[in-house]
């Protein structure tokens, strides 16, 4: 097999040096009962690298790969051109397969960048200090509210309407089991975010407020008055990122008030992936909170020289350490999509960063006027960066469906997302990015005048 | 003013109604580097046996045990900048917080410093 | 030192930094191959960037007068300044590529390329998790042919794929046991972890609402049978036991426990970190577990990436599988992978699932490595795996138990990791001497320190994926620095000598915690 480098003499060789007679005398503490005597039957035997090759394009040839359509899905996920470099860079093996760096003496290069990535996220969210990531933007957001309630010492969360469904669901998830109040709502179909309603349901017993920003329908919330809000009612104002392009054109959470930023990474270096991994971003804006904070962190210090390096750091608010009083029950991070972050951003820089949001935006704008003119389709946003909702008469899902049948990944409705809400089965999430093309943004339009025809 | 010390290396410094405790020299030599203090908020109620501080090394987080009850009126502002003042001087400007003794009684049965002494030389 | 080298090279100092060898200070600071890299927020700016794309100015936009105005910070480098910037840094790293890296209880083994290449497929890589169904029913499928390998590998009745590591599986594993018991009507409070127990076992118990109870080892680093049985009653909602164990031991017990936890009314949680020592050998699902989590960065070979992403999709027995969270796959038979999220859970007879761990499908690029490797290794390839991984660890403690103190040596063999203990080195050498000692011998230590039970504690798991020859090698290093702890030599304390740092001030870090760059100009 060619994983296993022992040759049948080096395995005779090594049990007489250990002094077993055979690899079951090794084995000995496992009930004979329970032994399995040979291969597990109806299972298939080794396969060679070609055969397994060729099994796995098979499968992989029965999905419509992004680039293969027309695309237009975002809603927590997101298409943009990685340079070739990152995936060359995240291949080399001194990444691929080291540790997390726990030895930092010959770990350097990761922690390195792991500080350069904390440093990049907390610039990125207007914070001043971000972990070395979480698994994924969502579980990142109920760490959050778990750090939130450390802070307030209340028990009470406030979701905006407007957070993406699945991410509200893993807080709710998570706050069964720990005891926390959840007060959730569902969007409504209108051009600007309620931020009215959402402020009015922060009280006094509110441990946070959870807001996206832009949020699940592409609208821009302003942050800075829900901030005061809530900060007025001692609660902090967590604030919720998936694009995080879409902070090169618009302001940082951290510079409105966000007192705990956390969001998804992966439109930057990580790629769509099926849904992960993925990489989870978390940073606050005051220092103050960063004995709060879950997850890693990496610190820079020197050596035994005086030589600048970097160690994993404030590790007594981790599991292996404090064990049931640990700030969370992570251990790992997502360090190699934390490194193709980086490595994306680096290549970007601010000045790339602005220019790729800049474009973005404008053409999304042109898009949106294009689709807005197919009659039955009405835009639906005042406000947006590169995603945005078209409202149709009729079920949205349907004509998903449909479109996808004909080789066209049309968006993601809100019948996807919120199945049993009658009154949002008219809404489409519409996302474009550098990678549409105006032919695309004509066939869509096309296909959906057809549909609605 | 009397000493008291515990056997979880906590020493109280008793003075009318205000106890001071802070962590032996012992103990912090025990724990090795001090990172970082976590001390109670003024005003909190402190229990007997329960935990009303953390002290932390680089490696160990530990659980400082309240040796008797009361009301903290004041936690040790210095260690916030230089926790090192535990390791440089446990028991003296390295104190962790000051306390309203709830119930005298409870210094009953405490070491004093020669008690102390032997005990540490036992361990 | 008698560790064989083949070509005959010698590490040689070039730069007198340390005062112990000959040879002149350079202008870089550099050592010849041994490179210094400033940060990247020194390398640039935040005016050059090295992506094409047209300079647009945001002009007149819809962005709800939220525009940003204040600069970022943002440093960019041109593509080759980026290669070189991360080359550079890869090379103060160890990794499995470049030699034996024995951590214990992680499981660092070879990672197939073949795995790198298939989940790079524009089918895999570059598919939404939202489009439609029938645009990803080869991913489904992918999905649906792991869960069923780890469903037969380890005897089980269905599996949750969506925790995104480890910790989030032990999370997983436990909300099932809590969603079935208040099912019941019979809600716990207390779930028993053994003292040699991973971190995280305590940790996921806290946050899902227990209280933990430690039990403990008997003699021969086993969970103590009848401690754990006069523990027992209507409180324990679960026992939380890693087998094999972290002290590298295969529980003996674990069906007797099992039956007890359950006569109890409790449920078995089984901590599958060390699942490679036993994969095709027994199943966990033979010995009366409840649930257990699969790392597929360890058992698996997926890759460690200096710290994830991993992935930890948990098995689950009949009584638990109800209760696994949405979404997941199911196959009906017609041979149609279907996914089966909160709207269609009741065609499927899940409308029990405790709720969503994560917002997708959890780690398909980890799915589609992990299945590569299971199928090119098969049942009888896996089967291989386990025995050589046994093999060389029990090679390595009967090569070493002479000079290094054994724990549990005497009792028999281990399974997949050796554990030693620090019990001979001389005044004032610690497993931390030894293992930065390791590191200028060219290897990355042991675990150290873990499990607590053992003083001074150095777990080494050697995997399948090393030669022989390889770890003659290791061993004769590891002898060679054992020696030198025995014989009470202080230079180790200094240790390591030849890395690119030495020795990092770690109460420094913690102290003055400098967590993110700042401009010192603007200081």
């Amino acid at each position: 097999m060619r994983y296993l480098p022992l040759t049948d003499a080096d395995r005779s060789a090594m049990l007489a040096k250990i002094g077993a007679s055979s690899i079951d005398d090794l084995f000995v503490d496992v009930p004979q009962e329970a032994r399995l005597s040979g291969p597990i039957e109806g299972l298939p035997l080794h396969a060679s690298e070609m055969a397994v090759e060729k099994h796995m394009r098979r499968l992989s040839k029965k999905n419509l790969a992004a680039a293969d359509a027309p695309f237009f899905l975002g809603a927590g996920a997101y298409r943009h051109h990685v340079p070739a470099s990152v995936d060359h860079i995240i291949q080399r093996g001194e990444f691929l397969t080291a540790y997390t760096p726990y030895q930092p003496e010959i770990a350097q290069g990761t922690l390195q960048m792991l500080f350069e990535f904390q440093s990049q996220v907390a610039r990125l969210y207007g914070c001043a200090v971000a972990n070395a990531s979480m698994y994924d933007g969502s579980t990142a957001c109920w760490e959050a509210v778990a750090m939130a309630g450390r802070v307030t010492r209340r028990k009470r969360v406030v979701l905006s309407g407007a957070l993406h469904p699945h991410y509200a669901e893993v807080v709710r998830t998570m706050a069964k089991f720990t005891e926390d109040e959840i007060a959730d709502a569902l969007p409504s179909l209108q051009g600007a975010p309620d931020n009215a309603g959402l402020i009015a349901r922060i009280d006094d017993d509110t441990s946070c407020v959870v807001v996206q920003y832009p949020d699940i329908l592409g609208r821009i919330p302003d942050l800075a008055a829900i901030a005061e809000a809530a900060h007025d009612k001692g609660a902090l104002l967590i604030a919720v990122n998936t694009e995080p392009v879409a902070l090169g054109a618009i302001k940082a959470p951290g510079e409105l008030g966000a007192d705990i930023v956390v969001g998804e990474g992966q439109a930057i270096g990580v790629g769509l992936q099926f849904g992960g991994p993925y990489l989870g971003l978390f940073a606050v804006r005051d220092t103050k909170h960063v004995r709060q904070m879950p997850g890693r962190l990496c610190g820079e210090t020197v050596d035994a020289e005086g030589k600048r390096g970097f160690v994993l750091t404030l590790s007594t608010r981790e599991q292996h350490i404090r064990r049931e009083k640990a700030t969370s029950n992570i251990c790992t991070n997502s360090g190699l999509c934390a490194l193709a972050f980086s490595v994306h951003m680096t290549l970007l820089g601010e000045e790339g960063l602005r220019r790729l949001a800049a474009w973005n935006h404008t053409l999304a704008c042109k898009a949106a006027d294009r689709l807005a003119r197919v009659p039955g389709v009405r835009l639906l946003n005042d406000s947006f960066f590169n995603e945005f909702t078209l409202v149709i008469d009729g079920d949205a899902r349907e004509i998903v469906r449909k479109l996808a049948d004909d080789g066209i990944l049309a968006g993601v409705s809100l019948g996807r997302l919120y199945p049993a809400e009658d009154a949002l089965k008219g809404g489409l999430l519409v996302t474009v990015t550098e990678t549409t093309t105006e032919e695309d943004v004509e066939t869509l339009a096309s296909a959906l005048q057809e549909a609605l025809a | 003013m009397a000493r008291y010390f515990t056997e979880e290396h906590e020493w109280i410094d008793v003075e009318g109604d205000t106890a001071t405790v802070g962590i032996t020299d012992y103990a912090q030599e025990q724990l090795g580097d001090i990172v970082f203090v976590e001390l109670p908020s003024v005003g909190t109620v402190i229990e007997k046996g329960k935990d009303a501080a953390v002290v932390e090394s680089v490696k160990a987080a530990s659980d400082v045990y309240a040796p008797i009850s009361g009301v903290a009126t004041e936690a040790n502002a210095a260690l916030e900048d230089d926790p090192a003042l535990v390791n440089s001087s446990a028991e003296e400007d390295g104190w962790f917080f000051k306390l309203t003794i709830a119930d005298k009684s409870q210094l009953e049965g405490l070491m004093d410093e020669a008690a102390y002494k032997s005990f540490v030389d036992g361990l | 030192m008698n560790a064989p080298n083949k070509s005959g090279w010698k590490p040689e100092m070039t730069a007198a930094d340390d005062g112990m060898h000959n040879g002149p200070r350079t202008v870089t600071g550099n050592r010849a191959l041994m490179l210094e890299e400033p940060l990247i927020f020194e390398l640039a700016g935040t005016d050059t960037t090295g992506v094409d794309l047209p300079e647009i100015e945001l002009g007149p936009n819809r962005l709800g007068g939220m525009e940003r105005t204040a600069a970022i910070g943002l440093p960019g480098l041109s593509e080759p300044e980026t290669v070189r910037h991360y080359t550079r840094l890869s090379r103060q790293n160890y990794a499995i590529d470049l030699g034996l890296f024995p951590l214990g209880s992680c499981t660092m083994k070879h990672n197939p390329r073949l795995n790198e290449k298939v989940a790079r497929m524009p089918g895999f890589a570059d598919v939404h998790p939202l489009q439609p169904v029938s645009t990803v029913r080869g991913a489904l499928e992918v999905i649906n042919e792991l869960a069923f390998w780890l469903i037969d590998l380890t005897g089980m009745h269905g599996v949750a794929m969506s925790p995104k590591a480890g910790a989030h599986g032990e999370l997983c594993g436990i909300l099932c046991i809590r969603a079935a018991l208040e099912a019941r009507g019979d809600p716990r409070e207390v779930v028993l972890v053994p003292e040699s127990a991973h971190g995280t076992n305590p940790a996921t118990a806290a946050f899902a609402g227990y209280r933990v109870e430690n039990i403990p080892a008997n003699a021969e680093g086993r969970v103590d049978l009848e401690a754990l049985k006069a523990r027992l009653g209507p409180d324990v909602a679960a026992v939380m036991i890693t087998n094999p164990n972290t002290c590298g031991l295969f529980e003996r017990d674990m069906k007797a426990i099992s039956d007890a936890v359950h006569a109890a009314g409790g449920f078995v949680y089984c901590d599958g970190a060390n699942f490679n020592a036993i994969v095709g050998k027994v199943r966990p699902g033979d010995l009366g577990v409840d649930a257990m989590h699969i790392n597929l960065h360890k058992t698996f070979s997926t890759p460690h990436g200096g710290g994830g992403p991993g992935s930890g999709p948990v098995v689950l027995s009949e009584a638990l599988s109800p209760f696994g969270p949405l979404p997941f796959t199911a196959r009906t038979a017609d041979g149609v992978v279907h996914l089966v999220e909160e709207e269609n859970a009741a065609e499927f007879d899940h409308t029990r699932a405790f709720g969503r761990m994560t917002a997708f499908h959890g780690q398909m690029g980890m799915f589609t490595r992990a299945l590569a490797y299971i199928l090119s290794h098969g049942a009888d390839g896996l089967r291989q795996v386990a025995e050589d991984a046994v093999l060389n660890a029990n090679y390595i403690l009967r090569s070493l138990d002479d000079l290094l103190h054994a724990p549990f040596g005497e009792g028999g063999p281990c399974m997949h990791e050796a554990l030693f203990g620090d019990r001979g080195f001389g005044e004032g050498l610690s497993t931390l001497d030894l293992a930065k000692s390791l590191i200028d011998e060219g290897y990355h230590p042991m675990t150290m320190y873990f499990p607590l039970v053992v003083h001074g504690a150095m777990l080494i798991e050697p995997t399948e994926t090393e030669s022989k020859a390889g770890l003659d090698q290791f061993i004769a290093a590891l002898r060679s620095v054992a020696e030198r702890a025995r014989a009470g030599d202080v230079s180790m304390k200094q240790a390591p000598y030849y890395a690119p740092r030495r020795r990092l001030d770690e109460t420094l870090a913690a102290r003055k915690p400098v967590l993110a760059w700042s401009d010192p100009d603007s200081a």
